[in-house]
């Protein structure tokens, strides 16, 4: 039971790594730290790095909300930790 | 039919729409007053969470904003979605299955303590309070500009009517209106800005329209034409933005976190009724917030090129009829410095002719854009839908830090539950009374405030509930001892910069070059390190606190040892000394 708890868990948070890596990497990265770099890319007539910081990285966070719902849930019944 | 006739008529209908629901949603418990009864669907919470998060600052401002700093606005754009992932991820569910009604329920619980439960309480009362002034400043607005009453009344109308719903239906009838006015406020955000955008770019959806070509046959892009028109006139190009970049860091950082840190916010996330239910819930809700965030940035480069093109080098005596019915309310003004009788728009302050308040882009778009009046009326609607939804939300979360956290966990345990109701309903009368003073005598710095209530969410809530979530280990002693230190770090310095020693507030003084905005992520960080710092030479936390941490990392119902123990004749149970 504990040995079961702990390994949900982990995996819990091994996910949550992956995830919030992404989100950072969408925003601060690619909006912030790299957008002189990533500006010098033209998509249509965005600035690719004004782009990110004003559109894409809004549209990545609901992706990862929804992959973090579709993994967690399917954890839950894997260790059969979901509601009943 | 005019502007102010379509406007009645639009408003007027929405208001009987939010009263009609209110009593259809008539409450009798504490549990449907305060979290609807833990039975709202998903999608309604995630409709209802979009409408009590976008307040008149992201209806009203903040495209404004946007318009006005280019590149610089991203912070707010990233900030108020990026808190999302946050909250999904890291506390939604996992205070959900904890089960109680509010935020200073889970500080005090977890930390064992009522000292901890009155910290949180407090951060709780002066967060939305702060929140509240601003909504009800953009009521004033709203009322002043387009139904020609006064702010006074106005904010009355108002408040009688947020009073009106909050009163009869608690949680569960506000949950039902923001439903409601979600779906007015984006109906009446997205409507206006298509016709804009299939006007200057030919493409309907703005989101790409604001990346497209102008509409003129020239070819050229939108944004570029903008950061031209930017650049001759001696502004940063639009695209490009002049803040230090470590400082649109920390203030999106601070934006996100503090977003993920509000009571207001956090607490929606009880009223779904599973687990499974909050992670999904924060998902819609992201989606239905994302549909106006995606859309202001597009708003804010078409209203800035048609305010460039419409009134700059034009003389007064022709300029556009909404220009002369915005400086009647002193939101725009023109001061002919040069004395020709035309209009400059300048970055530099000498020769500059045209102040803007930057409040006033989205309201007066549809009308710079020449639209029919029918669409003004819906914008004003709109305007008011996101203010009052909001001003509701707020306004419950403090009527539940009073009489719940405070009168029935803190001082009267024996309260009961019908007296415990009365109490909620009469506190949400006195704090109408309050924000509606507020609102009709609204303080200078409501928009410094803001700053504050970020920030101080942001170095408090946050830290103390992840901590208390993911790391067992944490006490009272760290918990208490973090957010006392993030608050009084960040409240200094916020009130040091912006009220104290105002003329120094620039990023010469700044630590590190970081502004009152973004202090809240660096009193974060040191909330995160004096908590383990203390937590790391006091007691551990004891076994009963391990076990509830346990038992909320895992949504479905365990049966818990100390229940075990209970069985057992004799054997002291290890659970709560209360």
């Amino acid at each position: 039971m504990e040995n079961k708890a702990q390994a949900y868990w982990k995996r819990n948070l091994t996910l949550l790594y992956v995830l919030l890596f992404f989100w950072f990497i969408s925003s601060y990265i690619f909006g912030i730290v790299l957008v002189d770099q990533l500006n010098t890319i033209q998509m249509g007539g965005f600035k690719l790095g004004f782009w990110f910081a004003q559109q894409g990285s809004q549209y990545v966070f609901i992706v990862l909300i929804f992959i973090y719902v579709y993994k967690m849930n399917k954890l839950d019944k894997e260790f059969e930790f979901d509601e009943e | 039919m005019g502007i102010q006739g379509w406007t009645f008529l639009i408003v007027g209908l929405t208001f009987a729409l939010y009263i009609g629901i209110a009593i259809w949603s008539r409450v009798g418990s504490t549990s449907d007053f305060y979290i609807a009864g833990s039975r709202v669907h998903p999608v309604a919470n995630g409709m209802a969470t979009a409408a009590d998060w976008m307040s008149a600052a992201s209806f009203i401002s903040m495209a404004g904003m946007v318009a006005f700093l280019g590149y610089d606005g991203s912070v707010y754009l990233m900030g108020w979605t990026g808190g999302y992932v946050l909250l999904a991820l890291l506390l939604a569910p996992y205070l959900r299955k904890f089960g109680k009604f509010t935020v200073p329920d889970f500080v005090g619980d977890r930390y064992y303590s009522d000292t901890a439960r009155v910290v949180a309480i407090i951060c709780a009362i002066f967060i939305s309070f702060t929140y509240v002034a601003g909504q009800m400043r953009g009521v004033g607005i709203v009322f002043s500009r387009f139904l020609d009453v006064d702010i006074t009344m106005g904010v009355i109308i108002g408040m009688v009517i947020v009073f009106f719903y909050a009163v009869l239906g608690g949680m569960k009838g506000i949950t039902y209106t923001q439903v409601a006015q979600y779906c007015v406020l984006i109906f009446a955000y997205l409507v206006p800005v298509i016709f804009v955008s299939l006007m200057m770019t030919g493409n309907p959806i703005p989101q790409i329209g604001f990346g497209g070509t102008v509409a003129d046959g020239s070819g050229e892009y939108l944004l570029d034409r903008l950061d031209g028109l930017m650049t001759d006139l001696g502004f940063d190009a639009y695209t490009d933005g002049s803040k230090p970049r470590i400082d649109v860091f920390f203030i999106t950082a601070a934006l996100m976190v503090g977003t993920a840190g509000l009571p207001h916010v956090i607490i929606r996330f009880f009223t779904v009724p599973k687990v499974r239910d909050a992670r999904i819930s924060a998902g819609y809700a992201l989606i239905f917030i994302v549909l106006l965030y995606s859309t202001a940035p597009a708003v804010a480069a078409f209203v800035k090129t048609n305010l460039i093109t419409s009134v700059n080098e034009v003389e007064y005596a022709e300029a556009p009829e909404w220009f002369h019915n915005w400086e009647a309310t002193g939101l725009l003004q023109f001061d002919d410095k040069s004395g020709d009788g035309v209009i400059q728009f300048h970055a530099d302050p000498d020769i500059n002719e045209l102040w803007v308040d930057p409040d006033i882009m989205v309201l007066a778009s549809p009308e710079i854009a020449g639209l029919p009046n029918w669409v003004v009326g819906l914008v004003a609607a709109g305007g008011l839908a996101a203010a009052l939804s909001t001003a509701a939300g707020l306004l419950l979360v403090l009527a539940t830090a009073i009489a719940h956290d405070l009168l029935k966990r803190t001082m009267i345990p024996t309260m009961k539950e019908k007296t415990e109701l009365i109490t909620a309903r009469v506190t949400v009368f006195f704090t109408v009374m309050i924000a509606g003073y507020f609102g009709i005598n609204p303080p200078g710095f409501v928009a410094q405030t803001v700053a504050f209530a970020f920030g101080l969410a942001a170095a408090s809530f946050f830290p103390a509930i992840l901590m208390g979530i993911f790391f067992k280990r944490m006490n009272k002693e760290g918990a208490i001892a973090g957010m006392i230190a993030g608050i009084v770090f960040t409240a200094s310095y916020i009130i040091y910069f912006t009220f104290i020693n105002p003329e120094i507030n620039n990023a010469e003084y700044w630590w590190f070059g970081i502004s009152p905005e973004g202090i809240g992520t660096l009193g974060m960080l040191l909330n995160f390190a004096v908590a383990l710092g203390v937590a790391k030479f006091t007691n551990k936390p004891p076994v009963h606190i391990q076990e509830l941490v346990e038992n909320i990392r895992v949504p479905r119902k365990m049966p818990s040892s100390s229940d075990m123990k209970k069985k057992k004749p004799n054997k002291p149970s290890g659970s709560n000394p209360e």
